[in-house]
Protein backbone atom coordinates (compact mmCIF):
# COMPACT_ATOMS: atom_id res chain seq x y z
CA UNK A 1 0.00 0.00 0.00
CA UNK A 2 1.36 3.90 -0.80
CA UNK A 3 1.50 5.76 2.08
CA UNK A 4 -1.04 9.14 0.28
CA UNK A 5 1.46 12.02 0.49
CA UNK A 6 0.68 15.06 1.78
CA UNK A 7 1.37 17.48 -0.80
CA UNK A 8 -1.66 16.68 -2.64
CA UNK A 9 -3.68 17.73 0.44
CA UNK A 10 -1.52 21.33 0.82
CA UNK A 11 -2.15 21.86 -2.65
CA UNK A 12 -5.89 21.32 -2.02
CA UNK A 13 -5.70 24.03 0.82
CA UNK A 14 -3.72 26.25 -1.05
CA UNK A 15 -6.40 26.05 -4.28
CA UNK A 16 -8.99 26.76 -1.93
CA UNK A 17 -7.08 29.74 -0.12
CA UNK A 18 -5.91 31.06 -3.34
CA UNK A 19 -9.55 30.71 -4.86
CA UNK A 20 -11.16 32.57 -2.31
CA UNK A 21 -9.20 35.31 -1.44
CA UNK A 22 -8.83 36.24 -5.15
CA UNK A 23 -12.70 36.35 -4.87
CA UNK A 24 -13.09 37.99 -1.71
CA UNK A 25 -10.15 39.31 -0.21
CA UNK A 26 -9.66 42.70 -2.50
CA UNK A 27 -13.49 44.05 -2.23
CA UNK A 28 -13.64 43.62 1.64
CA UNK A 29 -10.17 45.68 1.79
CA UNK A 30 -11.81 48.26 -1.01
CA UNK A 31 -15.15 48.53 1.47
CA UNK A 32 -13.54 48.34 4.94
CA UNK A 33 -10.20 49.77 4.55
CA UNK A 34 -9.01 51.55 1.88
CA UNK A 35 -11.79 53.86 0.81
CA UNK A 36 -13.29 54.79 3.88
CA UNK A 37 -9.91 56.00 4.67
CA UNK A 38 -9.29 57.71 1.17
CA UNK A 39 -13.00 59.78 2.07
CA UNK A 40 -14.65 57.69 -0.80
CA UNK A 41 -16.98 56.06 1.30
CA UNK A 42 -18.63 56.52 4.70
CA UNK A 43 -16.68 54.03 7.19
CA UNK A 44 -19.36 51.11 8.08
CA UNK A 45 -20.68 51.72 12.16
CA UNK A 46 -20.54 49.53 14.88
CA UNK A 47 -24.17 48.70 14.99
CA UNK A 48 -24.15 47.98 11.33
CA UNK A 49 -20.81 45.62 11.54
CA UNK A 50 -21.81 43.73 14.95
CA UNK A 51 -25.02 43.18 13.58
CA UNK A 52 -23.83 41.76 9.95
CA UNK A 53 -21.13 39.86 12.68
CA UNK A 54 -24.37 38.10 14.65
CA UNK A 55 -24.91 35.49 12.21
CA UNK A 56 -23.10 32.63 13.08
CA UNK A 57 -22.42 32.26 9.15
CA UNK A 58 -20.82 35.43 8.37
CA UNK A 59 -18.43 34.41 11.16
CA UNK A 60 -17.94 30.74 10.08
CA UNK A 61 -17.49 32.36 6.55
CA UNK A 62 -14.92 34.70 7.79
CA UNK A 63 -13.28 32.34 9.54
CA UNK A 64 -12.80 29.71 6.62
CA UNK A 65 -11.83 32.81 4.33
CA UNK A 66 -9.10 34.03 7.02
CA UNK A 67 -7.75 30.56 7.93
CA UNK A 68 -7.88 29.24 4.37
CA UNK A 69 -6.12 32.54 2.76
CA UNK A 70 -3.33 32.19 5.21
CA UNK A 71 -2.85 28.47 4.53
CA UNK A 72 -2.66 29.85 0.68
CA UNK A 73 -0.09 32.19 1.85
CA UNK A 74 2.29 30.14 3.97
CA UNK A 75 2.12 27.05 1.28
CA UNK A 76 3.01 29.63 -1.36
CA UNK A 77 5.75 31.75 0.48
CA UNK A 78 7.31 28.50 1.27
CA UNK A 79 7.99 27.58 -2.29
CA UNK A 80 9.23 31.24 -2.63
CA UNK A 81 11.65 30.63 -0.39
CA UNK A 82 13.13 27.93 -1.86
CA UNK A 83 13.20 28.74 -5.12
CA UNK A 84 13.83 32.32 -4.59
CA UNK A 85 16.68 32.50 -1.86
CA UNK A 86 17.83 28.48 -2.23
CA UNK A 87 17.38 27.83 0.73
CA UNK A 88 16.57 24.20 1.13
CA UNK A 89 18.75 23.40 4.04
CA UNK A 90 16.34 25.44 6.20
CA UNK A 91 13.38 23.21 4.94
CA UNK A 92 12.01 22.72 8.38
CA UNK A 93 12.35 26.22 10.05
CA UNK A 94 10.64 27.49 7.31
CA UNK A 95 8.16 25.12 7.32
CA UNK A 96 7.36 25.40 10.86
CA UNK A 97 7.41 29.59 10.66
CA UNK A 98 5.28 29.51 7.32
CA UNK A 99 2.26 27.02 8.17
CA UNK A 100 2.87 28.01 12.07
CA UNK A 101 1.91 31.40 11.29
CA UNK A 102 -0.91 30.50 9.21
CA UNK A 103 -1.97 27.83 12.65
CA UNK A 104 -1.68 30.57 14.71
CA UNK A 105 -3.57 33.48 12.65
CA UNK A 106 -6.75 30.52 11.67
CA UNK A 107 -6.62 30.28 15.90
CA UNK A 108 -7.01 34.00 16.52
CA UNK A 109 -9.62 34.32 13.84
CA UNK A 110 -11.84 31.30 15.84
CA UNK A 111 -10.88 33.42 19.13
CA UNK A 112 -12.12 36.82 17.91
CA UNK A 113 -14.93 35.70 15.91
CA UNK A 114 -16.19 32.76 18.43
CA UNK A 115 -15.51 34.18 22.12
CA UNK A 116 -17.85 36.67 23.70
CA UNK A 117 -17.83 40.06 21.70
CA UNK A 118 -17.48 42.62 24.91
CA UNK A 119 -20.62 44.78 25.82
CA UNK A 120 -20.20 48.02 24.54
CA UNK A 121 -19.01 50.17 27.81
CA UNK A 122 -21.78 53.16 28.65
CA UNK B 1 30.80 43.65 -49.51
CA UNK B 2 28.01 41.46 -47.82
CA UNK B 3 26.09 42.03 -44.45
CA UNK B 4 28.04 39.88 -41.80
CA UNK B 5 26.39 38.29 -38.83
CA UNK B 6 28.03 38.47 -35.24
CA UNK B 7 27.91 35.87 -33.14
CA UNK B 8 29.24 34.44 -29.66
CA UNK B 9 29.32 31.37 -29.21
CA UNK B 10 29.92 29.20 -25.81
CA UNK B 11 33.38 26.86 -26.07
CA UNK B 12 34.43 24.18 -24.23
CA UNK B 13 36.84 21.93 -24.56
CA UNK B 14 38.17 20.22 -21.51
CA UNK B 15 41.36 18.54 -22.97
CA UNK B 16 41.87 22.35 -24.26
CA UNK B 17 41.19 24.70 -21.61
CA UNK B 18 39.79 23.61 -18.61
CA UNK B 19 37.85 26.95 -18.50
CA UNK B 20 34.50 27.85 -20.92
CA UNK B 21 34.98 30.71 -22.64
CA UNK B 22 32.47 32.73 -25.65
CA UNK B 23 34.80 32.82 -28.94
CA UNK B 24 33.62 35.59 -31.91
CA UNK B 25 32.52 34.51 -35.21
CA UNK B 26 31.48 36.62 -38.34
CA UNK B 27 29.18 34.67 -40.83
CA UNK B 28 27.50 36.35 -43.75
CA UNK B 29 24.06 37.49 -43.57
CA UNK B 30 21.47 35.29 -45.74
CA UNK B 31 17.90 36.08 -45.33
CA UNK B 32 16.84 32.41 -45.37
CA UNK B 33 19.68 31.62 -42.94
CA UNK B 34 18.77 30.60 -39.55
CA UNK B 35 21.38 29.59 -36.51
CA UNK B 36 22.00 26.20 -37.59
CA UNK B 37 23.35 27.06 -41.08
CA UNK B 38 25.71 30.10 -39.26
CA UNK B 39 26.81 27.22 -37.08
CA UNK B 40 27.56 24.85 -40.48
CA UNK B 41 29.09 27.45 -41.78
CA UNK B 42 31.17 28.23 -38.93
CA UNK B 43 32.63 24.37 -38.36
CA UNK B 44 32.74 23.78 -42.14
CA UNK B 45 34.59 27.50 -43.30
CA UNK B 46 36.16 28.41 -39.96
CA UNK B 47 36.44 26.37 -37.02
CA UNK B 48 35.61 22.80 -37.51
CA UNK B 49 36.41 21.56 -33.93
CA UNK B 50 33.13 23.59 -33.21
CA UNK B 51 30.50 20.94 -31.66
CA UNK B 52 26.99 20.96 -31.85
CA UNK B 53 24.15 18.87 -32.70
CA UNK B 54 21.25 18.68 -35.33
CA UNK B 55 19.71 16.07 -37.59
CA UNK B 56 16.81 16.84 -39.07
CA UNK B 57 17.21 20.74 -40.00
CA UNK B 58 13.41 20.85 -39.84
CA UNK B 59 12.64 21.09 -36.22
CA UNK B 60 11.40 17.38 -35.49
CA UNK B 61 14.26 15.38 -34.31
CA UNK B 62 14.23 17.76 -31.33
CA UNK B 63 17.80 17.25 -31.03
CA UNK B 64 19.18 21.38 -32.21
CA UNK B 65 17.96 23.18 -28.91
CA UNK B 66 20.46 25.97 -27.72
CA UNK B 67 19.99 29.48 -25.77
CA UNK B 68 19.77 31.95 -28.38
CA UNK B 69 20.57 35.59 -26.52
CA UNK B 70 19.90 33.41 -23.17
CA UNK B 71 16.31 31.86 -24.69
CA UNK B 72 16.08 27.94 -25.27
CA UNK B 73 15.72 27.70 -28.96
CA UNK B 74 15.80 25.07 -32.06
CA UNK B 75 18.64 26.05 -33.78
CA UNK B 76 16.89 24.95 -37.01
CA UNK B 77 14.06 27.35 -36.53
CA UNK B 78 15.34 30.59 -35.31
CA UNK B 79 16.14 32.87 -38.33
CA UNK B 80 19.68 35.23 -38.25
CA UNK B 81 18.02 38.63 -36.94
CA UNK B 82 19.02 40.63 -40.35
CA UNK B 83 19.86 43.90 -37.85
CA UNK B 84 23.31 42.48 -36.38
CA UNK B 85 24.36 45.58 -34.15
CA UNK B 86 24.53 42.94 -31.20
CA UNK B 87 26.74 39.77 -31.05
CA UNK B 88 24.09 36.72 -30.94
CA UNK B 89 25.23 35.12 -28.19
CA UNK B 90 24.96 30.99 -28.59
CA UNK B 91 24.99 28.79 -25.27
CA UNK B 92 24.52 25.40 -24.29
CA UNK B 93 21.00 24.62 -23.07
CA UNK B 94 20.77 25.66 -19.18
CA UNK B 95 20.54 23.13 -16.43
CA UNK B 96 22.06 20.34 -18.18
CA UNK B 97 26.02 18.98 -17.70
CA UNK B 98 28.26 20.37 -20.89
CA UNK B 99 30.30 17.99 -22.69
CA UNK B 100 31.83 19.81 -25.38
CA UNK B 101 30.68 23.34 -26.59
CA UNK B 102 26.98 23.45 -27.31
CA UNK B 103 26.53 19.67 -26.64
CA UNK B 104 25.17 18.94 -22.89
CA UNK B 105 24.09 15.57 -21.77
CA UNK B 106 20.85 14.51 -21.79
CA UNK B 107 20.61 11.29 -19.89
CA UNK B 108 18.90 12.65 -17.05
CA UNK B 109 16.07 13.25 -19.00
CA UNK B 110 16.26 9.94 -20.57
CA UNK B 111 15.66 8.22 -17.17
CA UNK B 112 13.29 10.58 -16.23
CA UNK B 113 11.02 9.79 -19.24
CA UNK B 114 11.12 6.23 -18.91
CA UNK B 115 10.45 6.53 -15.36
CA UNK B 116 6.99 7.62 -16.20
CA UNK B 117 6.05 4.77 -18.54
CA UNK B 118 5.27 6.93 -21.51
CA UNK B 119 3.62 3.99 -23.48
CA UNK B 120 0.65 2.35 -23.67
CA UNK B 121 -0.21 0.44 -20.66
CA UNK B 122 -2.92 -2.95 -20.66
CA UNK B 123 -4.03 -4.48 -17.89
CA UNK B 124 -6.00 -6.65 -19.87
CA UNK B 125 -4.41 -7.33 -22.90
CA UNK B 126 -6.93 -8.74 -25.82
CA UNK B 127 -6.17 -11.27 -28.54
CA UNK B 128 -4.65 -10.11 -32.09
CA UNK B 129 -7.88 -11.24 -33.48
CA UNK B 130 -10.23 -9.02 -31.88
CA UNK B 131 -8.23 -6.24 -34.23
CA UNK B 132 -7.45 -2.68 -33.48
CA UNK B 133 -8.21 -0.73 -30.99
CA UNK B 134 -10.63 1.87 -32.80
CA UNK B 135 -10.48 5.36 -31.07
CA UNK B 136 -12.79 8.46 -32.19
CA UNK B 137 -11.47 12.01 -33.55
CA UNK B 138 -13.15 13.15 -30.04
CA UNK B 139 -10.48 10.97 -27.98
CA UNK B 140 -7.28 11.14 -29.79
CA UNK B 141 -8.35 14.96 -28.96
CA UNK B 142 -8.32 14.61 -25.47
CA UNK B 143 -4.21 13.88 -25.65
CA UNK B 144 -3.42 15.03 -29.21
CA UNK B 145 -1.39 18.30 -27.83
CA UNK B 146 0.59 16.38 -25.80
CA UNK B 147 1.94 14.24 -28.29
CA UNK B 148 3.43 16.46 -30.36
CA UNK B 149 6.92 16.71 -27.80
CA UNK B 150 9.75 15.89 -29.36
CA UNK B 151 11.99 15.81 -26.41
CA UNK B 152 14.17 18.88 -27.33
CA UNK B 153 14.24 19.94 -23.59
CA UNK B 154 13.91 23.34 -24.38
CA UNK B 155 11.40 23.61 -21.29
CA UNK B 156 14.23 21.79 -18.71
CA UNK B 157 15.75 24.94 -19.88
CA UNK B 158 14.19 27.32 -19.36
CA UNK B 159 12.40 25.57 -15.81
CA UNK B 160 14.21 27.12 -12.34
CA UNK B 161 12.95 24.71 -10.53
CA UNK B 162 14.35 21.70 -12.41
CA UNK B 163 17.69 24.05 -12.16
CA UNK B 164 17.37 24.28 -8.31
CA UNK B 165 16.20 20.85 -7.86
CA UNK B 166 17.51 18.18 -10.07
CA UNK B 167 15.55 15.41 -9.03
CA UNK B 168 12.09 17.21 -10.64
CA UNK B 169 10.56 14.73 -13.12
CA UNK B 170 10.34 18.08 -15.19
CA UNK B 171 8.00 19.20 -17.21
CA UNK B 172 8.36 16.83 -21.03
CA UNK B 173 8.08 13.56 -19.00
CA UNK B 174 5.20 14.65 -16.99
CA UNK B 175 3.22 16.15 -20.19
CA UNK B 176 4.17 13.01 -22.07
CA UNK B 177 2.95 10.72 -18.85
CA UNK B 178 -0.55 12.64 -19.60
CA UNK B 179 -0.33 11.87 -22.90
CA UNK B 180 -0.63 8.09 -22.25
CA UNK B 181 -3.23 8.88 -19.26
CA UNK B 182 -5.45 10.90 -21.55
CA UNK B 183 -5.32 8.44 -24.48
CA UNK B 184 -8.63 6.00 -24.22
CA UNK B 185 -6.00 2.71 -24.79
CA UNK B 186 -4.08 3.03 -22.13
CA UNK B 187 -4.85 1.34 -18.71
CA UNK B 188 -1.42 2.62 -17.03
CA UNK B 189 -2.26 5.65 -15.12
CA UNK B 190 -2.76 3.82 -11.77
CA UNK B 191 0.69 2.65 -11.88
CA UNK B 192 2.22 6.19 -13.38
CA UNK B 193 0.68 8.24 -9.87
CA UNK B 194 3.03 7.04 -7.44
CA UNK B 195 5.29 8.66 -9.68
CA UNK B 196 4.06 11.36 -10.82
CA UNK B 197 2.06 12.40 -7.56
CA UNK B 198 5.14 12.70 -5.51
CA UNK B 199 7.53 15.31 -4.50
CA UNK B 200 9.89 14.90 -7.40
CA UNK B 201 7.09 14.98 -9.24
CA UNK B 202 4.28 17.00 -10.02
CA UNK B 203 4.29 18.38 -6.50
CA UNK B 204 7.92 20.00 -6.82
CA UNK B 205 6.55 22.28 -9.83
CA UNK B 206 5.11 25.87 -8.69
CA UNK B 207 3.97 27.01 -12.16
CA UNK B 208 6.70 29.36 -13.53
CA UNK B 209 4.94 28.49 -16.89
CA UNK B 210 8.37 28.85 -19.05
CA UNK B 211 7.95 26.00 -20.23
CA UNK B 212 4.99 26.35 -22.04
CA UNK B 213 6.55 29.83 -23.19
CA UNK B 214 9.43 28.05 -24.97
CA UNK B 215 8.29 24.68 -26.01
CA UNK B 216 8.33 24.59 -29.93
CA UNK B 217 5.08 22.80 -30.21
CA UNK B 218 3.36 24.40 -28.64
CA UNK B 219 2.58 21.04 -25.93
CA UNK B 220 1.91 23.17 -23.42
CA UNK B 221 3.54 21.22 -20.17
CA UNK B 222 2.55 23.62 -17.31
CA UNK B 223 -1.24 22.95 -18.56
CA UNK B 224 -0.46 19.25 -18.28
CA UNK B 225 1.41 19.88 -14.58
CA UNK B 226 -1.79 21.64 -13.52
CA UNK B 227 -4.07 19.14 -14.86
CA UNK B 228 -2.79 16.46 -13.12
CA UNK B 229 -2.28 18.49 -9.92
CA UNK B 230 -6.40 18.64 -9.79
CA UNK B 231 -6.55 15.29 -10.54
CA UNK B 232 -4.00 13.59 -7.98
CA UNK B 233 -5.25 15.60 -5.29
CA UNK B 234 -9.02 15.21 -5.95
CA UNK B 235 -7.98 11.50 -6.09
CA UNK B 236 -6.66 11.91 -2.76
CA UNK B 237 -8.93 13.66 -0.86
CA UNK B 238 -11.16 10.57 -1.86
CA UNK B 239 -8.74 7.98 -0.74
CA UNK B 240 -9.13 9.84 2.69
CA UNK B 241 -13.02 10.57 2.61
CA UNK B 242 -13.06 6.69 1.44
CA UNK B 243 -9.81 4.93 2.32
CA UNK B 244 -11.30 1.42 0.44
CA UNK B 245 -13.76 1.97 -2.01
CA UNK B 246 -11.88 4.30 -4.54
CA UNK B 247 -9.02 4.25 -6.54
CA UNK C 1 32.74 27.27 -9.40
CA UNK C 2 34.02 24.16 -11.27
CA UNK C 3 37.13 22.34 -10.28
CA UNK C 4 38.88 20.20 -13.54
CA UNK C 5 41.07 17.97 -12.25
CA UNK C 6 43.16 18.25 -15.57
CA UNK C 7 42.04 16.02 -19.16
CA UNK C 8 41.22 12.07 -18.61
CA UNK C 9 41.59 10.04 -21.83
CA UNK C 10 38.05 8.78 -22.96
CA UNK C 11 36.71 10.39 -20.19
CA UNK C 12 34.45 13.47 -20.48
CA UNK C 13 34.68 15.90 -17.92
CA UNK C 14 31.43 17.38 -17.58
CA UNK C 15 30.79 20.87 -17.01
CA UNK C 16 28.14 21.55 -14.14
CA UNK C 17 26.66 25.08 -14.14
CA UNK C 18 25.12 25.97 -10.98
CA UNK C 19 21.67 28.42 -10.91
CA UNK C 20 22.03 31.80 -9.48
CA UNK C 21 20.37 32.71 -6.01
CA UNK C 22 19.54 35.62 -8.24
CA UNK C 23 18.23 33.59 -11.41
CA UNK C 24 14.89 35.84 -11.42
CA UNK C 25 16.10 38.76 -12.17
CA UNK C 26 17.88 37.63 -14.77
CA UNK C 27 14.40 37.67 -16.95
CA UNK C 28 11.56 40.01 -17.27
CA UNK C 29 9.42 36.53 -17.48
CA UNK C 30 11.41 34.83 -14.20
CA UNK C 31 10.69 38.31 -12.38
CA UNK C 32 6.88 38.20 -12.84
CA UNK C 33 7.05 35.32 -11.65
CA UNK C 34 7.94 35.99 -8.28
CA UNK C 35 6.13 39.25 -8.30
CA UNK C 36 3.04 36.59 -8.34
CA UNK C 37 4.28 34.51 -5.67
CA UNK C 38 5.14 37.39 -3.49
CA UNK C 39 1.46 38.03 -3.63
CA UNK C 40 1.35 35.50 -1.11
CA UNK C 41 3.18 38.30 1.56
CA UNK C 42 0.17 40.77 1.13
CA UNK C 43 -3.00 38.08 0.99
CA UNK C 44 -1.28 37.27 4.53
CA UNK C 45 -1.30 41.11 5.55
CA UNK C 46 -4.77 41.53 4.32
CA UNK C 47 -6.25 38.56 6.25
CA UNK C 48 -4.52 40.45 9.44
CA UNK C 49 -5.47 43.80 8.99
CA UNK C 50 -9.12 42.43 8.57
CA UNK C 51 -8.38 40.28 11.80
CA UNK C 52 -7.16 43.39 13.09
CA UNK C 53 -10.64 45.59 12.23
CA UNK C 54 -12.69 42.49 14.10
CA UNK C 55 -10.58 43.03 16.88
CA UNK C 56 -10.91 46.37 16.90
CA UNK C 57 -14.78 45.92 16.58
CA UNK C 58 -14.81 43.49 19.49
CA UNK C 59 -13.46 45.72 21.80
CA UNK C 60 -16.42 48.39 21.32
CA UNK C 61 -17.68 51.02 19.26
CA UNK C 62 -14.95 53.83 20.35
CA UNK C 63 -12.15 51.13 19.67
CA UNK C 64 -13.58 50.72 16.01
CA UNK C 65 -13.70 54.72 15.47
CA UNK C 66 -10.10 54.68 17.24
CA UNK C 67 -9.17 51.88 14.84
CA UNK C 68 -10.73 53.83 11.44
CA UNK C 69 -9.00 56.70 11.88
CA UNK C 70 -5.58 54.95 12.50
CA UNK C 71 -6.17 53.04 9.01
CA UNK C 72 -6.48 56.65 7.37
CA UNK C 73 -3.37 57.91 8.73
CA UNK C 74 -1.24 58.43 5.63
CA UNK C 75 1.60 55.64 6.29
CA UNK C 76 -1.06 53.38 7.46
CA UNK C 77 -2.90 54.49 4.21
CA UNK C 78 -0.49 53.75 2.35
CA UNK C 79 0.52 50.75 3.51
CA UNK C 80 -2.75 49.17 2.90
CA UNK C 81 -2.64 50.65 -0.88
CA UNK C 82 0.34 48.76 -1.20
CA UNK C 83 -1.77 45.46 0.07
CA UNK C 84 -4.84 46.13 -2.02
CA UNK C 85 -2.73 46.53 -4.87
CA UNK C 86 -0.64 43.22 -4.80
CA UNK C 87 -4.14 41.71 -3.63
CA UNK C 88 -5.45 42.67 -6.57
CA UNK C 89 -2.83 41.47 -8.77
CA UNK C 90 -3.15 37.95 -6.82
CA UNK C 91 -6.61 37.63 -8.25
CA UNK C 92 -5.86 38.52 -11.76
CA UNK C 93 -3.06 36.48 -12.23
CA UNK C 94 -5.11 33.87 -10.37
CA UNK C 95 -8.47 34.44 -12.56
CA UNK C 96 -5.71 33.81 -15.60
CA UNK C 97 -4.18 30.97 -14.79
CA UNK C 98 -7.12 28.92 -13.44
CA UNK C 99 -8.08 27.59 -17.07
CA UNK C 100 -4.57 26.02 -17.03
CA UNK C 101 -5.54 23.75 -14.69
CA UNK C 102 -9.28 22.86 -15.49
CA UNK C 103 -10.21 20.99 -18.52
CA UNK C 104 -13.75 21.81 -18.59
CA UNK C 105 -16.31 19.69 -21.11
CA UNK C 106 -19.83 20.25 -21.76
CA UNK C 107 -20.57 16.77 -22.89
CA UNK C 108 -17.95 16.05 -25.58
CA UNK C 109 -17.12 19.99 -26.11
CA UNK C 110 -14.22 21.36 -24.77
CA UNK C 111 -15.15 24.67 -23.10
CA UNK C 112 -12.47 27.15 -24.39
CA UNK C 113 -9.94 28.75 -21.48
CA UNK C 114 -11.00 32.39 -22.23
CA UNK C 115 -14.57 31.21 -21.18
CA UNK C 116 -13.46 29.44 -17.95
CA UNK C 117 -10.92 32.58 -17.52
CA UNK C 118 -14.27 34.99 -17.98
CA UNK C 119 -16.93 32.63 -15.73
CA UNK C 120 -13.97 33.42 -12.74
CA UNK C 121 -14.16 37.11 -13.79
CA UNK C 122 -17.90 37.10 -13.84
CA UNK C 123 -17.83 35.24 -10.40
CA UNK C 124 -15.09 37.90 -8.92
CA UNK C 125 -17.79 40.84 -9.80
CA UNK C 126 -21.11 39.71 -9.11
CA UNK C 127 -19.40 38.36 -5.59
CA UNK C 128 -17.70 41.98 -5.01
CA UNK C 129 -21.21 44.20 -5.89
CA UNK C 130 -23.11 41.53 -3.46
CA UNK C 131 -20.45 41.90 -0.11
CA UNK C 132 -20.13 45.77 -1.04
CA UNK C 133 -24.10 46.29 -0.80
CA UNK C 134 -24.17 43.75 2.06
CA UNK C 135 -22.10 45.56 4.29
CA UNK C 136 -23.04 49.44 3.30
CA UNK C 137 -26.24 48.82 3.44
CA UNK C 138 -26.42 46.55 6.46
CA UNK C 139 -27.90 43.77 4.41
S1 LIG D 1 7.40 19.66 -24.12
FE1 LIG D 1 7.99 21.06 -25.81
S2 LIG D 1 9.90 22.02 -25.06
FE2 LIG D 1 9.56 20.23 -23.80
S3 LIG D 1 10.74 18.59 -24.78
FE3 LIG D 1 8.64 18.45 -25.58
S4 LIG D 1 8.64 19.68 -27.45
FE4 LIG D 1 10.50 20.24 -26.32
S1 LIG E 1 17.74 19.79 -36.27
FE1 LIG E 1 16.03 18.52 -35.80
S2 LIG E 1 14.85 19.80 -34.55
FE2 LIG E 1 16.42 21.15 -35.20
Amino acid sequence: MRRTPIEPILWSLFSAGGMLSALFIPVLLFILVLAPALGWLPAPGYAQLTSLLSHPLARLFLIALCALALVHAAHRFRYTLYDGLQIKHLNELVNILCYGGALAGSVWAIFLLFTRVAEPRL
Amino acid sequence: MPELVNLEVFRYSPEHTPEPRFQKFQVPYNKEWVVLDALNYIKDRTDGSLSFRWSCRMGICGSCGVLINGEPKLSCATFLPSKSSKPIRIEPLRHFPVIRDLIVHIGDFMTKLKKVKPWIIRTNESPLSEGEFLQTPDEMERYHQFSHCINCMLCYAACPIYGLDPLFAGPAAIALAQRYNNDSRDQGAARRMPILSSHDGIWACTFVGECTQVCPKHVDPAAAIQQYKLTAALHSLKSVIAPRGAA
Amino acid sequence: MTSHSGYTLHHPQWLRRRVSTWWWLSRWRYFKFILREITSVFVAAAVVLLLLYVAALRRGPDALIAFQSWLSRPPILAASAVVFFFTLIHSITWFNLAPKAMKVRLGNIPVPPALIAAGHYFAWLVISLALAWIILTGG
